[in-house]
């Protein structure tokens, strides 16, 4: 892509992988269980870009991907409160938040 | 009648948003690092103001600029006993790099070669009204349901982080 081109689908779409790909590593690799959970946020924030983009470059009079990022929006809203209370949760009973330290599944 | 995405001003926004995320996720400290994700946010914010989805942008600023890193700065404030235990051991995780790398390189790989719509869009731009619109008579039922799910998610929080009564 040339700097300065008009950007279309192809580069919306490049760039909300990107986005999507530098989330799914810090899902996968952090130890703190706030920074996995802003991993994650990132990786709704691309897929959200994504459905914008689609449905405006496609059929921009419905707003189809408009609706869906706006539901996105209240399911990942819902997930991070949950998930950081859940977070207060396990720190008021181990007094640490590392992903380490919750090991009671392991087989 | 068609028009586009200036160009400048996506590689500016991408820059911004992708170098936030590169940042969030190479910075040691988790202070930071919930400061750079608001920059990735708002950057995020400006795309959807380029697509003309002017009520994402808001919402996008509102939510996810506003209330998302507040709570997520309150949890790393509430769940650190040191100042010092922002900064944390590097943590590569080559593995999960490679993992990435290689799902980012196959999506990739499958847009540079899916016929895409170009630069032109279609015009024909709602606006916010007309989102409004919609948004309470086609799409009511799942916006109902989506302040259901908001709500649950609330009293659930509420519950989990509450004090120490139990």
């Amino acid at each position: 892509m040339t700097i300065g081109a008009p950007a279309g689908a192809a580069q919306f779409m490049a760039l909300s992988a990107v986005l999507f790909s530098l989330g799914l590593y810090g899902a996968l690799s952090r130890k703190s269980a706030v920074m996995v959970l802003m991993s994650l946020e990132l990786m709704a924030n691309a897929v959200n870009l994504n459905l914008v983009s689609l449905s405006r470059f496609t059929d921009p009079a419905a707003m189809t991907g408009q609706y869906f990022a706006v539901f996105s929006m209240v399911v990942s809203a819902a997930e991070i409160g949950l998930g950081l209370a859940l977070v207060l949760a396990i720190y008021r009973q181990k007094k640490t938040i590392e992903l380490e330290a919750m090991e009671e599944l392991k087989g | 009648m068609a028009e586009t995405v200036n160009g400048v001003a996506f590689f500016l926004l991408a820059f911004a948003s992708i170098g936030g995320a590169v940042m969030m996720l190479s910075t040691r400290n988790v202070v930071h690092a919930a400061l750079w994700l608001l920059e990735t946010m708002l950057a995020t914010a400006g795309l959807y103001l380029l697509l003309d989805a002017e009520f994402l942008a808001l919402v996008q600023a509102l939510v996810y600029a506003g209330a998302v890193s507040v709570l997520v700065l309150f949890t790393i404030m509430l769940t650190l006993r040191r100042r010092e235990d922002a900064v944390r051991p590097f943590e590569p995780g080559w593995g999960a790099l490679a993992l990435a790398a290689l799902f980012g390189g196959a999506m990739l790989l499958a847009i540079s070669r899916a016929p895409l719509p170009v630069g032109v869009m279609p015009e024909s731009v709602p606006t916010m009204a007309d989102f409004g619109r919609v948004l309470f008579t086609e799409w009511a039922v799942p916006f109902e349901i989506a302040s259901l799910v908001l709500l649950v998610a609330l009293v659930g929080a509420v519950w989990w982080s509450g004090g120490d009564r139990r």
